[in-house]
């Protein structure tokens, strides 16, 4: 807080104008951001951190724009996590889903999303159970398109703030290394994990059933292991993802029970770990399943951190993208 | 003492307003000025604005610990993302973290920053600033005031008056930040 003795002065040069600047106006993949602009948005994302611990947790960043949560795909925590991210940046906020949306009643994604855009809507965010749906969007809509999860494509709000924990807590991400543990075939998430640990410096190992985590996965620069005892000693981060267990067909694993007994962070698991390693979870968790009740409520687990980090995380991406003047053509 | 080299200009066309040696001069002023109205030093925070301003505040405080052996409080408050000019700018401003101590109520917060210009970027911080709560005052010290104002904003403490034309550019250059001799410069007419 107040800064006695001097500041750092290193935070002068973090704020020097010479640095490169944003000149996206969809997010869409973490594959396509270089580590530097990843950088640029862990950065933003710490200043609108704070905003959240301010008697006025407001900011007028987006005064006047429009944003629209599309989600073709039902999700609460990730829209809900949208929402207050624009509203936090004083932007205005409509929510439309599948159901209430005319997609039921056979309009194109297309069409849709143009009448969406003659409404006026600055950023359009959207969850689409198609890969690609949002890179579609963008390349025919003048609005930002904000990627909130396209299939088993992508979610980089996800990995972003995956990347903004680590960094938070270890203060560093490059050299560490990191376990993705569970369902990585059908995970977005694990994806964009993937692909931000890789350009920010990170060792990736992959750990789960052999159905889930096929050897294929090597080709993007990672280590895959069927056994999760042979790296628990070594890793700084273990993020388990949530078995989804209502989406799979059961020829993938046997049952619960017996995942849990080859891959879940029990409690004898947990205390094989480093003492200062993170657990992590994107949620909803599975208690009993993929992580040990006990465990996720303990003080190495920083699942509620990234709830937290997440608001920051999308203000971010809401500000970067979408905080200039449509037809601006210097940003865009 | 040894002369300090020739700075380079930072535009072909930009002529030497101060050099290192009148910045000095000038922030050595405005750090007497502060204790001269201030007279609890312990009561204020210097407040620099991203990024030039934050050399500033530091180096007011540090004049100030020299005179009078308090080194005052310092902090940096973000404007970018409470500016009002967003959907105009060329470019996006970076966003900072903000340091402010947390009882503002009842403190003196001592803006500082490089140039005045049209008050914008002053107005932004001071809304900036009540985000956090209510200080007791605002005061507002620039090194360089080039007139020009779009609000009803007028500076504290100021380092130089700089008659411009709107159009002029006015340059600050800090050994810290820029990697050249502090100087300022401001294009010719």
């Amino acid at each position: 807080m107040t800064a006695k003795p001097k500041l750092p002065r290193a935070s002068q040069a973090a704020a020097s104008p010479a640095t490169p600047i944003w000149t996206r106006k969809d997010l869409l993949a973490i594959r396509d951001l270089s580590p530097e602009e990843l950088t640029l948005v862990l950065d933003t994302a710490a200043a609108f951190k704070q905003v959240g611990a301010r008697e006025i947790k407001k900011v007028p960043a987006l005064r006047g724009k429009t944003l629209i949560n599309f989600f073709v795909e039902p999700s609460t925590r990730t829209r809900t996590s949208f929402e207050l991210a624009a509203f936090r940046l004083s932007a205005d906020v409509v929510n439309i889903s599948a159901s209430t949306s005319s997609l039921s009643k056979g309009e194109t994604l297309k069409d849709t999303a143009r009448n969406l855009q003659a409404l006026h809507a600055d950023i359009i965010v959207l969850r689409h159970s198609s890969a690609g749906a949002p890179l579609f969007l963008s390349q025919r809509l003048a609005s930002s398109v904000i990627n909130a999860g396209d299939g088993a494509h992508e979610h980089p709000t996800q990995a972003l703030l995956d990347v903004f924990t680590i960094r938070e807590r270890l203060g560093r991400v490059a050299g560490l290394h990191v376990a993705i543990i569970g369902d990585i075939l059908f995970s977005r998430v694990a994806r964009s994990d993937i692909a931000a640990l890789l350009k920010l410096g990170a060792k990736v190992t992959l750990v789960g059933p052999s159905t889930l985590v096929p050897r294929e996965f090597e080709k993007m620069g990672v280590s895959v292991t069927h056994d999760i005892d042979s790296i628990l000693g070594e890793v700084d981060v273990v993020n388990l993802l949530r078995i989804q267990h209502e989406r799979q067909r059961k020829e993938y694993f046997p049952g619960l029970g017996e995942y849990t007994a080859l891959f879940g962070l029990t409690k004898e698991r947990a205390a094989r770990l480093k003492p200062d390693a993170l657990i992590m979870h994107p949620g909803p968790i599975n208690r009993g399943v993929e992580i040990d009740s006990e465990i996720a409520d303990s003080a190495r687990s920083v699942i509620l951190d990234q709830v937290t980090n997440g608001l920051a995380v999308r203000m971010a991406v809401l500000y970067l993208c979408g905080g200039c003047g449509s037809g601006n053509a210097a940003i865009r | 003492m040894i002369p300090p080299a020739a700075p380079q200009p930072p535009a072909p066309d930009a002529v030497l307003v101060l050099d290192a040696q009148a910045i000095d001069r000038a922030l050595r002023r405005i750090a007497h000025e502060i204790v001269e109205r201030n007279p609890d030093l312990s009561r204020i925070c210097i407040v620099g604005v991203p990024s030039r301003g934050i050399e500033v505040s530091h180096r007011i405080a540090s004049y100030i610990e020299t005179f009078e052996q308090i080194l005052p409080d310092i902090g940096v408050i973000d404007v970018a993302m409470h500016r009002d000019d967003l959907r105009i700018r060329p470019r996006l401003p970076r966003v900072a973290v903000s340091h402010l101590p947390p009882d503002i109520e009842d403190r003196t917060l001592i803006l500082a920053d490089d140039v005045l210009f049209s008050g914008r970027t002053c107005r932004a911080a001071m809304d900036s600033i009540a985000s956090f709560g209510r200080p007791r005052r605002i005061q507002l010290a620039v090194l360089i005031d080039r007139g020009h104002r779009e609000l009803p904003i007028r500076p504290d403490y100021v380092g130089k008056n700089l008659p411009t034309s709107p159009e002029q550019r006015v340059y600050v250059r800090f050994q810290s930040i820029d990697q050249v001799p502090d100087s300022v410069w401001m294009d010719k007419e």
